[in-house]
């Protein structure tokens, strides 16, 4: 037998609001979630709590690439993750949840982790 | 614990000190110093700067008072008289007895005055401590008719920075030497005619070869009479010909003095008493005595390794000068005078350049032995370090102009020749530093070797040690662009290049990242492409710029308003508190004299904003790398000492160069009198008020590790004023490295604050208009970034902290009361330990 993984997904605002390399914060069932548009279609999402600082701010970050895989570099102390596995490439063993996200007629929809 | 008292506390004496605390780790010693000079050792080498300041403090020795150190006792104006060797005791001028255990003499040198007939009238000087230079200026503002003259007598390096100190006085000096040349120690006579005609184009009067006959006084007057029949009618005269050992405590309590004068000590510095010691310029070491200060160091060294159980001795003195006299560069080394049997001399005059070099060499003409440099002492570190060697190259073409001696290279050089000759550091000390130590920087290799952190004029060769020991200087911004800042920023001038995509795509490869995104939207605003936030520049920018506040530990931000100067209406002070009353936040005065409002959420700061722009408010740029403040002390309108308006010079500047983006923050201060309140030398530009104008520092920071700035123009009037900060600012934003502060940036410059004013003052790479339009373009083109983000809805809907959810404020700020204000609460603990 099939077991089927059902996924919310929340809507949370229209693609064209977020610009090329870079990310917005929104509320997906009372978390946090840092929403990035790398390119073209390329989106990524990760929980918005930056474990290195404390604070809610990976939204907040630039986003670039180190050796060409997406990161996003926290605005606090600049510690980056990597937006497809959450993978804190500073500190060893330390990462942050991975959302899915999807963009669907032009809105941005953040699946449950 | 044993006593050690030293009688003297000259520049020699404080490194003895030093020394001896840094190696006695189980605190064997206490130190008991008597000096005779009312103040601290001081740096008596750069005497003659004080001219600039006026401020003794700017002289100081670091840690000369020996503050919070117990075992030091250190006693000011209570000079050493006699000595009991058999009781063990001294007697002071107070009439204190001092028992000691080792005494060390260190009463340094007194100026030789000849025994010229009215030496001992008023207006009659010498030249050696600060208080002869406050009698000096004391006796020269006096007022009289016309422009004041001074006769200089003695033609050596102490009687022309004389001159200089007089000459910036505003005086017309003249310099009588009795030998046929200047500075006849140290150049031989070809050196001399070219220094003599170059010294001569300064406004300084040169008689050579001449006695000084009689001073005679003439009404208020001096007339000097010249044994050559010249008679100079001047205002003072200063003597500088030259210094005696001071070896009187020594001959009165029988200790043996060297043949000509000084307290005669063996390798050891020891006297003929073992518990006695001589360093510096009163110790005739083996019968030698030095009259500079980097022997007395390496004395000192010696003295505090054998009192603290290590052995060392006197090594053979490297004597070399150079110096920079009134603009001048002289230097000679080794053997200059050829006086080495079958020494030949090798010289390069050149009266269109206005330099001469000579080399000595042995009389097979393959091995350096000394060597003069006038007008052009680029080699200097070089050559000096290859006397005793094998040149690498015939002597005729090692002094060429082009490929001369500075093309060598360090790798012709031996081991143990001397880079640096103030600490002496040898090349092999360096290697070893780099290639063991890990030291991969002129910085690191500084801390660690203290090589270059005296004079400073071996840097160039830290770096090419540097290069040669393999290490990679990589100037490379970040992996996305092989290029250093500057030369990016040469990229996007030359080819008007507006975005970040257009520059990565053509200079650079991948996507970006955290370093050379807000590097590259910092050249593009420093080039006027609009609002800081407008296009794609958004996505470069680092949060404080995104949101045009600092960012602090919880996610929350702080709101700076500029306050131009420190100068504020009570209304506007009324603003301010209304403001941070009604939006709930935690107020500080800053160290830049203005108000900092801590704790909004990025929802609040537009409305924030708003009531401060309506009261006529603008950014501070507080968050960004560009100009911060302008602190200032009241000036002249209210204090009672200041001698020009330091608020509205401050205000001025802060107005001219608000906005400008830079490699790092910029800050600066202005003073209204040399007391500098406003602390301007410890800003990366700094003014100091003077009775005449200005004087400009640049280079200073405080921070972690703190600098003063350096005088860069002296006496200067407002308009020349900003036009040298114009050019010294865009040259800084041009070429400095990204977050390098003006003092790296100036220390790492190939020619220091020499080449800096090169360009900027003397426009040596003819680049100034260019500077100076560039400036004038930011200063037209200024605008206020918070007015432009609250005209633009579109930059205005970014100020939400949820997409989804605009007007929810984040949950995860909160706060709690601390001395009747908010403080923030870390809900999230981190996982990092910092």
């Amino acid at each position: 037998m099939t077991v089927s993984i059902e996924r919310t997904w929340t809507a949370v605002c229209p693609a064209s609001v977020v610009p090329e390399f870079s990310g917005v914060a929104a509320l997906v069932g009372g978390d946090q979630v840092a929403v990035f548009h790398v390119d073209g279609e390329s989106w990524h999402a990760l929980s918005n709590w930056d474990p290195c600082s404390g604070a809610a701010v990976l939204s907040r970050g630039i986003v670039g690439d180190a050796g060409g895989v997406p990161v996003v570099a926290s605005p606090v102390y600049k510690d980056r993750f990597e937006l497809t596995t959450g993978r804190c490439l500073e500190h060893e063993g330390v990462t942050v949840a991975v959302y899915s996200v999807r963009v669907r007629s032009g809105v941005v929809e953040v699946g449950s982790p | 614990m044993r006593t050690l008292v030293v009688a003297g506390h000259g520049m020699v004496a404080h490194r003895l000190v030093e020394a001896v605390r840094a190696a006695d780790v189980d605190r064997q010693w206490r130190v008991v110093v008597l000096a005779e000079e009312p103040r601290p050792a001081y740096d008596r080498v750069a005497l003659t700067s004080y001219v600039d300041t006026w401020d003794p403090a700017a002289l100081a020795l670091p840690g000369s008072d020996y503050a919070g150190d117990d075992a030091v006792e250190l006693r000011l104006g209570d000079a050493v008289t006699s000595v009991d060797r058999d009781a063990k005791t001294v007697t002071t001028a107070s009439g204190r007895v001092q028992a000691y255990d080792a005494l060390v003499l260190a009463t340094g040198s007194r100026p030789f005055v000849p025994p010229v007939p009215g030496r001992d009238l008023p207006g009659v000087f010498v030249y050696r401590t600060i208080e002869d230079l406050d009698a000096i200026r004391a006796a020269a503002s006096q007022t009289g008719r016309g422009r004041r003259s001074a006769v200089v007598i003695g033609g050596g390096l102490l009687g022309l920075e004389a001159a200089k100190a007089l000459r910036d006085m505003g005086l017309s000096p003249h310099v009588v030497e009795m030998a046929p040349r200047l500075m006849p120690l140290q150049v031989d006579e070809g050196g001399g005619a070219l220094l003599r005609r170059l010294i001569a184009q300064l406004d300084v009067t040169v008689h050579t070869g001449t006695s000084t006959d009689v001073i005679e006084a003439d009404g208020s007057r001096l007339l000097a009479r010249l044994g050559n029949g010249t008679e100079l009618d001047v205002d003072l005269v200063v003597f500088s010909a030259g210094v005696r050992p001071r070896d009187d405590l020594a001959r009165e309590s029988g200790l043996e003095v060297g043949g000509r004068g000084g307290v005669l000590v063996d390798s050891a510095c020891r006297t003929s008493d073992p518990a006695v010691y001589a360093i510096g310029e009163c110790a005739a070491v083996e019968d030698r005595v030095y009259g500079i200060v980097a022997p007395g160091y390496a004395m000192a060294e010696v003295v505090a390794a054998g009192l603290t159980g290590g052995s060392a001795t006197f090594p053979v003195p490297d004597t070399s000068t150079k110096l920079k006299l009134m603009g001048v560069d002289v230097a000679s080394f080794g053997d200059a005078h050829a006086a080495t049997e079958g020494a030949l001399e090798v010289a390069v005059n050149d009266a269109v350049a206005g330099t001469y070099k000579k080399l000595v060499v042995t009389d097979d003409g393959k091995t350096l032995l000394g060597g003069v440099l006038v007008g052009d002492a680029a080699e200097y570190n070089t050559l000096r370090a290859l006397v005793g060697r094998p040149l690498p190259a015939e002597p005729g073409a090692l002094l060429a102009p082009a490929g001369g001696a500075a093309s060598v290279g360090v790798d012709a050089l031996p081991d143990e020749a001397l880079i640096c000759s103030c600490n002496g550091v040898s090349k092999g000390t360096l290697t070893r530093a780099i290639t063991s130590d890990g030291c991969d920087s002129v910085g690191k290799l500084k801390a660690c070797t203290r090589a270059g952190t005296s004079c400073g004029s071996c840097v160039p060769m830290l770096t090419k040690l540097l290069n040669a020991c393999g290490v990679e200087q990589s100037k490379a911004l970040c992996e996305h662009f092989g290029q250093s800042r500057a030369e990016i920023f040469e990229i996007i001038r030359a080819t008007r290049m507006t975005t970040f995509s257009e520059v990565i795509t053509r200079y650079g490869t991948g996507t970006g990242c955290a370093v050379c995104k807000p590097a590259v939207a910092s050249i593009l605003a420093t080039l006027g492409n609009g609002h800081i936030l407008g296009g794609e520049q958004v996505t470069l920018q680092d949060t404080n710029d995104k949101f045009l506040a600092n960012i602090q530990r919880n996610g929350s931000y702080s709101v700076v308003p500029r306050i131009p100067g420190g100068e504020i209406t009570p209304d506007k002070l009324m603003v301010i508190a209304k403001v941070a009353q009604d939006f709930g936040l935690y107020t500080k005065i800053t160290g830049g004299q203005r108000i900092d409002l801590l704790g909004a959420t990025v929802d609040q700061l537009p409305e924030i904003w708003r009531r401060l722009v309506d009261a006529g408010f603008e950014s501070g740029h507080a968050y960004g790398k560009a100009l911060r403040t302008v602190k200032s002390c009241v000036g002249s309108t209210w204090c009672r000492y200041g001698v020009q308006d330091s608020v509205a010079l401050a205000i001025e500047l802060e107005l001219r160069y608000r906005g400008l983006r830079s490699p790092h923050k910029i800050k600066s201060g202005v003073s209204g009198c040399a007391r500098e309140c406003a602390e301007a030398r410890s800003k990366d530009f700094g003014v100091i008020a003077t009775e005449q104008g200005w004087n400009l520092y640049v280079g200073g920071n405080g921070g972690a590790t703190p600098r003063h700035a350096e005088l860069l123009v002296s006496d200067v009037d407002t308009e020349t004023l900003m036009r040298t900060i114009d050019r010294f600012l865009m040259f800084y934003v041009r070429t400095a490295d990204r977050l390098q502060r003006t003092a790296p940036w100036i220390e790492e410059m190939e020619g220091g604050l020499d080449h800096l004013r090169a360009v900027i003052v003397d426009d040596s790479l003819g680049i100034c208009e260019d500077l100076d339009a560039a400036m004038a373009k930011h200063v037209e083109g200024y605008t206020d970034e918070w007015r432009g983000v609250l005209e633009d809805p579109e930059k205005l809907a970014r100020f939400s902290s949820f997409v989804n959810a605009p007007g929810t404020p984040d949950p995860s700020i909160s706060f709690r009361e601390e001395r009747a204000q908010k403080v923030p609460v870390m809900l999230g603990v981190p996982e990092v330990r910092r």
